[in-house]
Order: C-alpha cells, then sequence, then structure tokens
C-alpha cells in the first residue's frame, strides 16, 4: 500500500479522473453523496477513480493511538476492500468531512462506528447496483468482495473503477444493510496498521517535518515567571547573530490568559536558538514571582476542611461517620503533570493576506478550521474558509494536542512575516509553558460495619479547575463535572455516598491529561477503598465484590481479573498485589499489580489489566495501548511532577522532568480484552491508565505495610 | 558560516552552515531528510540517533566543525532500501511504534545492538537503549522486536 501526500494525490487524481465521492453528515447520521467528473479539489470519505485507485479518508487524527488503521477500517469492512489496495490520507478539517475531526476522550472508534461502516455499506450497495443494471440482472444476483462486483450466475466481475461512472449517477441509499459482524473480515482482527511501516521507515510525516518552499524558523522566549508580561526588549544583540532576519512579539492564548512572548525569526533553527539567547528582556513578573508549589499544596491542604460544592449525595454519610467505630480519615495528594508529547510541540504557518495555511500536529482538525467552538478562526481574527490545515502524523498528544494556543502564537509571528514560519517548541518551553494537569487533593472518610462491610464512603476534591483556567465566563459557585470525574459513578453499592469539590484558584493554565481527571482521583478513590478493606480486616478483593452483589461491567471485569492475575495463589514475603479497577467516561479497566520490595526499592514484576470494551475493532492495538497507559501511568505514579518555585517551573528537560525508560519498564504486562458484544463500546487510549496508581500503591501496601497517599513515590527508597 | 560536504547514506551533500550548528538540524533542515527527530537537544532522549562511521551517535550533540572529511552518516532512511532491515521487520511484525516520533532513534539504537551483540538478554536490550525515550511506553514490545530480528538474522547465517 503506498500513502501520498494531499499534494501529491491531487495532481496524481488530476483531471482526467471521474471521481465519485460518498459523504456523511455527522449532524443527522445520514448519508449524502456527491459526485464529481474531473473535479480536483474535493476530500471525500471514499474516493474511487476510473483507474480503480480507491482512496479512504482518516477523519481521526493518528496519535499513536492506530486511529489511522482503525478508522478507515470501518468503511473498508463494509465497502469490501482490503487495507492494502487502498491509499489512506489523513482529514484535514475539511468542512464537508463534518465537525468531528478530532481524537480525545478515548472516542474516535466508538463515536464513529456506525456511521463510517454506513458511509461503506451505503458505497458498496450503490456500486452493485450500477454493476445489476449494466448486466441486466436483479442486485440480489450481484455481490461484492474485493474491490469488485460479481454476477453470481455468470462469474463475471466488474472493478470499483469500471462502474464510477454508472454508481455516481445513483441516489445514495438511505438506509443501508450493515455486515452480520461474523462476516466481518477487518474488524475484530489484528489487522497490521498502515502507519507503522512510514514510522519505520522514518518516511511517516509529523508536524515538525513540514517542509513550505521559503520557509523560515522562530522560537519564543516566554516570560519564565508564569503570568508575568512583558515590559520591554532590546534585539540588538540577537539582530547581530547571522541568519537572524527579525525579532518580533508572539501574543499566545490559552483558555482565559494571554502571554506575549518574544520570537526571534531566523533562515535556520539553530540561529533563531542563539538569537533567542542574546535577547534582553525586562519582564514585569506581576507578584507571582513569589508563588511556590510548596506553599500552594498548603494552601490546598487547609481548603480540604472546607465543605465544598456537592457532587453526589446517597443517604447521609455524616450520620453514619457520626455513629460509626469504623471510620477512617485520609488525604491523597496527587502533583501537576506535564505531557511530555515527544514529538516538540510546533506549528508552520503561512499567513497570505486573508488566507492563513498551518502545518501542525493537532489533535483537533475540525477546532482548527472552524467547524468547532473556541475555533482558532476566531481566535486569530479569520473567517473559518480562508483557514486551511495541512495535517500529519501526531508524534504524542494525550491531551497536550486538543488546545490551540501554540497556533494562535505561531499565527501572530506569522502575521509579521511575510513568509512561511515554522515555530519550534524546545524540550525545556514543551515542559515549561502548559498547560499542564492540575494538583489534585483529594479528602476521604468512610465507614465499615461491625461485620466489615463498607457503610459510607465521601470523597472531596480539592483542585484547580479545567472549566475555570479554559474561561473567564466559568461560573466559581457552579461545580465543574470534569473535577469530580468517575467518583460519583463507580458500580460500587454504597448505602452512603457523598462526593464534593472545592475549588482552588490557580493562575497557572490547567488542562486534560490524558484520562484526564481519572488520572488522579482514581488513585484517592481505590487507595482508600483498600484502606477500609484493611480496616474490614477483608481480601481488598473480596471487600470490593461484596460492593458488586448487581450484575454490573465492573463485577464482570474483576472476576475475570481474579482469575487472569492468580490473585488467590499466595505470594512469598516481600512480594505484593494490589487491586485497582476505574469506570469513567472513557471506559472500563482493572488491573493488578504484583511488586516486589528488596532493600527499600520496589519493582514492578507484572502488570494484569482486564479491558472491558464491549465490541473491539483492533485488539492488538487495544493491548498496545493499554501497555502503553500502564508505563504512562508508572511514570506519573514514580517521577517528579511539575512543581513551581519563584514563580517558576523548575523543571527542564528529561533530565529535570524524567519519563520512565525501557530499563525501568515491567518486565510483564498482560493485557485481556473482554467483547462481548457490539452494543456497548467502550474507549481504549484512556481506560488503561486510571487504575494503575492506585494497584501499585494498593501493592506496596501488601509488600510493606506502607500506605502511599502522595505521589510521586520514589520507589527506589520506600 | 563554512561550507560541508556530508557523506549521508552514502550520497555526498555542500551546505553551508554555522560551524557550531549541530548535526541534527543539517540533516533535517539542509540535507532535508526529515527521519531524524528533534527531541530534547541535550542528548537525554535517542530520538535524533544516527550512526556515525556504525556508531550510534546523538545527532544534536555533535557541531558540524568536529566532522571529519569523509566521514560516514547513516540514518534511519539508509538502513536498509525498502523498509526491510531485520529490526524494522521485526518492528513491524510487533507492530511496535503507536505515535512513532521516536522510533527512529529506537530502531538506530537497536540497530547498532544487534551489530555488536548478536543476541542480546533483555537486561542487554535495557541497558543499550535505555537512553531512547519513548513517551507511548512501546518498551515491551521493543524487547519482544529485538529478540525477534535476533532469531531473523541467526536464521539468515
Amino acid at each position: 500500500m503506498t500513502v501520498i501526500s494531499r499534494r501529491n494525490f491531487l495532481k496524481a487524481s488530476g483531471s482526467a479522473t471521474i471521481g465519485l465521492w460518498i459523504g456523511i453528515s455527522m449532524l443527522d447520521g445520514c448519508v449524502t453523496k456527491k459526485s464529481v467528473a474531473g473535479a480536483k479539489n474535493f476530500t471525500p470519505y471514499i474516493l474511487v477513480d476510473s483507474d480503480n485507485n480507491i482512496t479512504i479518508y482518516n477523519i481521526k487524527p493518528e496519535l499513536g493511538q492506530g486511529t489511522f488503521q482503525s478508522i478507515p477500517s470501518l468503511i473498508a469492512e463494509e465497502f469490501e476492500v482490503t487495507l492494502d489496495a487502498i491509499k489512506i490520507l489523513n482529514s484535514n478539517g475539511e468542512k464537508v468531512l463534518g465537525p468531528h475531526q478530532s481524537a480525545g476522550g478515548s472516542s474516535s472508534v466508538r463515536g464513529s462506528y456506525n456511521d463510517l461502516r454506513k458511509v461503506g455499506a451505503s458505497a458498496k450497495e450503490m456500486f452493485i447496483a450500477a454493476a445489476a443494471t449494466k448486466w441486466g440482472v436483479n442486485v440480489s444476483d450481484c455481490y461484492a468482495e474485493n474491490g469488485k462486483v460479481f454476477n453470481k450466475s455468470s462469474h463475471k466481475s466488474f472493478t470499483y473503477g469500471d462502474l464510477v461512472e454508472e454508481a455516481s449517477g445513483l441516489d445514495v441509499p438511505k438506509d443501508p444493510k450493515l455486515k452480520d459482524p461474523k462476516d466481518f473480515k477487518i474488524l475484530g482482527k489484528p489487522v497490521p496498521r498502515p502507519d507503522i511501516p512510514m514510522k519505520v521507515g522514518g518516511t511517516a510525516q509529523f508536524g515538525i517535518d513540514a517542509a513550505v518552499p521559503g520557509m523560515v524558523y522562530a522560537s519564543v522566549q516566554r516570560c519564565p515567571v508564569i503570568g508575568g508580561t512583558l515590559k520591554s526588549f532590546d534585539a540588538a544583540d540577537a539582530m547581530k547573530v547571522p541568519g537572524v532576519l527579525k525579532v518580533v512579539e508572539a501574543e499566545r492564548k490559552v483558555g482565559k490568559y494571554s502571554y506575549v512572548g518574544v520570537a526571534v525569526v531566523a533562515d535556520n533553527y539553530w540561529a533563531a536558538l542563539k538569537g533567542r539567547k542574546a535577547l534582553r528582556i525586562e519582564w514585569d513578573t506581576k507578584g507571582y514571582e513569589k508563588f511556590n508549589s510548596a506553599d500552594y499544596e498548603n494552601k490546598l491542604r487547609s481548603l480540604a476542611e472546607e465543605d465544598g460544592l456537592v457532587d453526589k449525595q446517597i443517604g447521609s454519610v455524616t450520620s453514619v461517620h457520626a455513629s460509626s467505630a469504623n471510620t477512617c480519615e485520609a488525604l491523597y495528594e496527587t502533583p501537576v503533570a506535564a505531557h511530555s508529547t515527544m514529538e516538540p510541540i510546533n506549528c508552520t504557518v503561512h499567513v497570505q493576506g486573508d488566507k492563513v495555511d498551518l502545518w501542525t500536529s493537532t489533535q483537533v482538525p475540525s477546532s482548527v478550521t472552524g467547524e468547532r467552538d473556541n475555533n482558532l478562526p476566531a481566535l486569530i481574527g479569520h473567517r473559518p474558509e480562508d483557514v486551511t490545515l495541512h495535517a500529519a502524523f501526531v508524534g504524542g498528544g494525550f491531551g497536550r494536542r486538543l488546545y490551540l494556543d501554540f497556533m494562535v502564537e505561531a499565527v501572530n509571528i506569522a502575521k509579521q512575516i511575510d513568509k512561511p514560519v515554522k515555530v519550534i517548541w524546545t524540550r525545556e518551553d514543551t515542559t515549561q509553558f502548559g498547560p499542564f494537569r492540575p494538583m489534585t487533593f483529594s479528602k476521604l472518610k468512610g465507614s465499615v460495619s461491625g461485620e466489615g462491610k463498607l457503610i459510607s464512603f465521601e470523597h472531596k476534591v480539592i483542585s484547580p479547575s479545567l472549566h475555570d483556567s479554559s474561561s473567564s465566563a466559568y461560573d466559581k459557585t457552579k461545580i465543574d463535572g470534569s473535577m469530580v470525574e468517575g467518583i460519583g459513578a463507580q458500580d460500587y453499592e454504597m448505602p452512603n455516598l457523598k462526593t464534593s469539590f472545592v475549588l482552588a484558584d490557580y493562575h497557572v493554565p490547567v488542562c486534560a491529561w490524558r484520562s484526564v481527571t481519572s488520572s488522579t482521583l482514581a488513585f484517592a478513590h481505590e487507595c482508600f477503598i483498600d484502606e477500609l478493606a484493611n480496616k474490614a480486616k477483608k481480601d481488598p478483593f473480596d471487600f470490593r465484590m461484596e460492593m458488586l452483589t448487581k450484575s454490573s461491567d465492573t463485577k464482570r471485569v474483576l472476576q475475570k481479573l481474579r482469575e487472569a492475575s492468580d490473585w488467590d495463589t499466595k505470594l512469598p514475603a516481600g512480594k505484593g498485589r494490589g487491586v485497582a479497577q476505574w469506570l469513567f467516561f472513557a471506559g472500563l479497566c482493572g488491573q493488578v499489580v504484583e511488586v516486589s520490595y528488596v532493600q527499600n526499592k520496589i519493582k514492578v514484576d507484572k502488570v494484569t489489566a482486564v479491558i472491558d470494551l464491549g465490541t473491539v475493532v483492533n485488539p492488538d492495538t487495544v493491548k498496545a495501548q493499554v501497555e502503553g497507559a500502564i508505563i504512562m501511568a508508572l511514570t506519573a505514579a514514580s517521577k517528579p511532577g511539575i512543581t513551581l518555585a519563584d514563580g517558576k517551573v523548575q523543571q527542564a528537560n528529561f533530565d529535570t522532568a524524567p519519563v520512565l525508560r525501557i530499563n525501568e519498564a515491567p518486565p510483564e504486562i498482560n493485557v485481556i480484552v473482554l467483547a462481548e458484544g457490539e452494543e456497548k463500546i467502550k474507549g481504549v487510549g484512556e481506560p488503561g491508565l486510571p487504575p494503575f496508581a492506585p494497584a501499585l500503591g494498593n501493592a506496596i501496601f501488601a509488600a510493606t505495610g506502607k500506605r502511599i497517599r502522595k505521589l510521586p513515590v520514589d520507589l527506589t527508597n520506600i | 558560516m563554512a561550507t560541508y560536504n556530508l557523506t549521508v547514506n552514502e550520497k555526498s551533500y555542500t551546505i553551508d552552515a554555522a560551524p557550531d550548528m549541530p548535526l541534527l538540524w543539517a540533516i533535517r533542515d539542509l540535507v532535508g531528510l526529515k527521519g531524524t527527530k528533534f527531541g530534547c537537544g541535550m542528548a537525554l532522549c535517542g530520538a535524533c540517533t544516527v550512526h556515525l562511521d556504525g556508531s550510534p551517535t546523538r545527532s544534536c550533540q555533535i557541531p558540524l566543525s568536529i566532522l571529519r572529511p569523509g566521514q560516514k552518516i547513516t540514518t534511519i532512511e539508509g538502513i536498509s532500501k525498502n523498509v526491510d532491515h531485520v529490526i524494522q521487520k521485526a518492528w513491524i511484525e510487533h507492530q511496535v511504534p503507536q505515535c512513532g516520533y521516536c522510533q527512529s532513534g529506537q530502531i538506530m539504537s537497536a540497530v547498532a545492538l544487534l551489530a555488536s551483540n548478536p543476541n542480546p538478554s533483555d537486561e542487554d536490550i535495557d541497558t543499550y537503549l535505555s537512553g531512547n525515550i519513548c513517551r507511548c511506553g512501546t518498551y515491551p514490545r521493543i524487547r519482544k522486536a529485538i529478540h525477534a530480528a535476533a532469531r531473523m538474522a541467526a536464521a539468515k547465517g
């Protein structure tokens, strides 16, 4: 299979081509069609030309989660073509492909599963109808396979390319018949990902690889004290660096915040970096130079004593706590985290009059081209039709590339330069300027009965708010639902439950980070359940199962996990197992972590994960995602988070902001995929992350008797 | 500014650049081979790994001025003609990459490991590749793929 760039594709598709293209309106779920003879400038879900070249667009950015395979497969399965016989192109936020060109919330496959299958099925029915007409037979006498329509009685066949002209004259079937899953040839199978040969050969194009003729480069000095503003700068020395062309101010907007930095533009990136070092800048740090994380943590600890806004309430926790002899309380603390995408943040922009072209790695093409709220055209004051995205493979997203801040900054630089300009953040910039996952503290209180059953549970979250950071219109008297994500929605049957939220003001921009607030709240919630199991003198698995008397997804997952992890097999002294699960908007996963404890060091020996999906498109991709989520979760649990001192982020490159290396990765990760029917589809990219930290904390307790309530935990010194 | 003759993947390129420009940026932006990636600029992540006369080297730390004339530079684009080095084949077989950004560097390190140690243990792999960061967490598959590549190479003889 070959994959070619959009520009080459348009050249190749040339004026001699007759194209049929099938589109779907994602708003009403209705399939619509336009056929174009000899058109050059269009973007279909499916394009078939008269030479039988078949192209399918991937509308969900490929960040490593496998959409370059899974999304076209939804169409290809129903259209009866194989992935090695088609070209796949990443979409660029084109209006005609609908407003859902984005990857976030583990939603790519489950959000497209039926709609995109309908696209493929409709197209197939049109080609079959065209062939039937040509042969003068009924459509029921024909079938499609491998990009061809066959005549059942004569065994003759037409390729789809042979039928383009006839098929493009037909109406699109409104309600095409979808295949029975038992007949699937691609879906549900471990089909190799077509992006992998490109990524192994070094030819996959990421945003940072854009090569636009005449392009220059820029590096931006931003105020190291977060919240500071630009007073003045002297560019004289920077301009003396050979290759430096211009020094300009650059405004960047992140949610409700706006920052102005100084950009050095040069004819090569190295010169831009040298010019940046030669800048003399005066910042107004506005009092933020006094901010430090240790004080802020103390502030959160005192806020933990406040009542907060109630999220969910069942029964009365207060009366149970007052009367119970077996009540415990704990404060759990998690740090600020950076996304640390391997591809540093970057954006190439060419502004020509009203027209803006962007080459970048983004999770949200539809926001870049203006099909959604909070879109780029609105932020930069251009009309959506004047903004063109040239999308690329994304070198890691994890939530960071849901945001448009770096594009706004790059556009503001490009507006002052009459050439295309590539803005590349250094690794240090990528670590230090956010937006970040917020610091989240949890105050927990629970009681168990004399028989060792959980009778009340209270979880209060103390944290900055994602909504507060993203909009100055946020109403602080109302709860930000994203900050109490999942804590009131587990399948555990709890007679008395209360969840609540205390807003902590913060001046640093915060944002979604893979699995959002579940990445921190699950740690507190599931470790505290372990504390209560201990209080009840119960096995942590039994204690949980006793709260799952009714049938539920969680119950099924935990039953499978108990067996798969050998939970009931005794471990020797010095080893321990911990269990945790998490159910949230993205999906459901349970994990057992097995650790050994030697000379004050904890080593993760084995992780067993059970992820519940309902329907699976590519089981191998699912396993890869869960393996990766576990390793990312181990970084978040055991490596330093982001801290501020004197208003500045203290971490910079991978020495001070380390991520897990291969020698630290668990030797064994077993992933079990539960896929027991197509009715409910759960997400894949995020659910593997939340249960890991609590399962690790619970395993450390089992092995050492020490309860970890603050992350990160230094595994080399327990 | 100075003029340099670089031999990259057995092809010769003449470029004009500042003597302190790291080889990484020369390869990417002057030679135009984009498979070698910028990750950290401090030899901490390994995304920019190339081979200098066969030795894995962090190209972000090699100023053009220290390159010797005729020194052979090999990038990810140069290790095979058709993405068919045993390491690349094993990477495809085990579906190693996720986002893929670090993988050029991982592969350049793995190719060098196999050249020096045809049958590495997990521990050898961990030691040799600990300089290559993968944020997606493909490490378990990297280990499996290197073992598979070692078997493939041994079978080929």
